[in-house]
């Protein structure tokens, strides 16, 4: 069973958008989350939303996918939702003894949690049609620049291959470990959080030595196939701009166009 | 003789961790290895094979004497490269070597660290793939594979740096028998497009497939030839507390029991040949 998980929130497709090149999407996604906050009034939500949605429907992805990435972050919004509409002053609408929601307070809780839904499903947008291996090489890709001033891409972006290489690895490890320990006895089930979080430790442990001693051998594997760090290495799939991510670039300037006009003059 | 490795006096010291005292894990070995050949090192664990093996691509370097590899001495720093790519390594457990989640990316990451253009990368790969029989699978994650599949993936990924010679530290010792035909079949087949072949092991059947069987013990080599000149030391191999190949147990068995058998027998088929053709004769004469 624990072979199956798939890693990431990756939806398998073969659209425009899961064609785009991860560059591409990592910086669509930044300006739009930027342009969120630019937004003043409902009409700039509603023109954000309709462009979402376009994207959205471009994708292939089921909304219930799209929806699913927000059940993490409910709660915050929830939150988020209550103490605006508490906390905010103005013209009270209903009073609940010491507390009282204003007409500003509702507008504003309204306002912030249409901010979050849309920046949640944005963001997720760019997880559900990008492959996490590929995600890592846009940002390598992306940060390389900064190499200059010390910021270690390659390194940064080897650490999340060899991550999302071996997690399974690593459950299946796990699963081993829990099903020796609990045949000779050991609870993992029972208890309160305290006695349960104790129970893991004869868990963990094995497991960490277990870490170490995968990193070694890989470390010692990599050294043996060259691997001398991120200088004078080739890629087999170099990513190229396409016409279709200039395509992207331009409409995103245009989104951004329209925000800033609406803006200011409506 | 084209000698692919050259191993001179090697001796490789460590300091054991229970008493700090120093080990030798490999003891004054001279070895050399010919260029297309498939040579089989077999020992016991802790018989410093592996060691051996690992002083061979510069991931270890000689405490004493030296390795030349195509002609490096593998304790030259600027060398270290050159030998990696021309000697590749295979590991023991298949899980703990792949590096990426997509098959054809870990088979690409070899080339990708020796600066390859990307296009003759793409060819390599697809090739490497291709010897190994693994093409269909090529966009897979390795933890959807069998270990012999994840094996032979291994294998890809070295045989993509186009080396001469390809070292196997126990490839087949995670594997399940049909895993494990899998991997000696790949293993056959390079060796018959030209690889030298080092395989390091401790089944009996498939050191006797080779051309050259090494045994080792502390460190030492005790045995050395083809193997049907090292598997006629039953007594001695035994003694050390190796097995000898099935045909081979048998026929020596039979001979303790008086029955008239040759020595040159390695292998089942050459075991069955010979029963049968005995067989052959015994009833002509009725």
């Amino acid at each position: 069973m624990i072979r199956d998980i798939t890693l990431g929130q990756y939806y398998p497709g073969s659209s425009i958008i899961h064609k785009l090149d991860p560059r591409t999407k990592i910086i669509s996604t930044f300006i739009f989350i930027i342009t969120l906050f630019l937004v003043k009034d409902f009409l700039g939500y509603l023109i954000a939303t309709i462009a979402l949605g376009t994207t959205i429907i471009i994708s292939r992805v089921p909304l219930k996918f799209i929806l699913k990435g927000l059940k993490p972050i409910f709660l915050i919004i929830i939150f988020t939702f209550t103490i605006n509409m508490f906390m905010t002053k103005g013209t009270p609408l209903i009073s609940l003894g010491f507390l009282t929601i204003s007409k500003e307070g509702l507008y504003t809780a309204v306002f912030m949690g249409v901010r979050l839904v849309l920046l949640i499903i944005g963001s997720s947008l760019l997880t559900l049609t990008t492959k996490p291996i590929n995600l890592t090489d846009g940002i390598e890709k992306l940060l390389r620049p900064l190499r200059k001033i010390g910021v270690p891409a390659h390194e940064l972006a080897m650490m999340m291959t060899i991550a999302l290489r071996f997690i399974p690895t690593l459950l299946e490890e796990t699963d081993k470990i829990m099903k020796a320990q609990m045949a000779r006895g050991a609870d993992f089930e029972s208890g309160n959080i305290i006695k349960r979080a104790k129970a893991l430790i004869p868990l963990l442990v094995p497991l960490f030595i277990s870490a170490f001693r995968i990193a070694q051998d890989l470390a010692m594997a990599m050294e043996a196939r060259c691997y001398k760090g991120g200088d004078d290495r080739t890629r087999m799939n170099e990513m190229k701009l396409q016409g279709k991510d200039v395509a992207a670039f331009l409409l995103m300037i245009v989104f951004v166009a329209i925000i800033l006009l609406q803006r200011i003059y409506f | 003789m084209d000698n692919i490795i050259k191993i001179e006096n090697l001796i490789f010291e460590y300091k054991r961790e229970e008493d700090n005292e120093i080990v030798k894990a490999v003891n004054d070995i001279s070895i050399d290895i010919e260029r297309g050949s498939f040579v089989a090192i077999i020992g016991k664990n802790g018989s410093g094979k592996s060691t051996l093996a690992k002083n061979l691509n510069a991931l270890l370097l000689p405490s004493g004497g030296a390795v030349y590899v195509n002609g490096n001495n593998t304790s030259d720093e600027t060398k270290t490269w050159d030998i990696r790519q021309s000697a590749g390594m295979v590991f023991q457990n298949p899980d703990n070597q792949l590096v990426s989640s997509i098959v054809e990316d870990d088979v690409a990451f070899g080339p990708e660290n020796l600066g390859i253009e990307p296009t003759e990368i793409r060819q390599r790969v697809d090739m490497s793939l291709n010897a190994v029989n693994m093409y269909e699978q090529r966009k897979k994650a390795p933890h959807l594979l069998s270990g012999g599949q994840k094996q032979r993936i291994a294998i890809a990924g070295v045989v993509a740096m186009k080396p001469q010679c390809i070292i196997l530290d126990e490839p087949t010792a995670m594997l399940d028998p049909h895993g494990r035909n899998e991997v000696m079949e790949i293993i056959h087949k390079l060796n018959s497009e030209g690889i030298t072949i080092l395989l390091i092991t401790h089944f009996m059947d498939e050191a006797a497939q080779a051309d050259r069987v090494i045994i080792m013990e502390n460190g030492k080599s005790i045995l050395d030839g083809t193997p049907l000149e090292v598997f006629r030391h039953v007594e001695e191999i035994k003694k050390i507390g190796l097995d000898v190949p099935m045909a081979v147990e048998l026929a020596y068995r039979l001979r303790k029991r008086g029955v008239i058998i040759p020595d040159d027998i390695i292998s089942e088929e050459d075991l069955i040949e010979y029963v049968f053709n005995r067989s052959k004769e015994f009833n002509s004469y009725i």
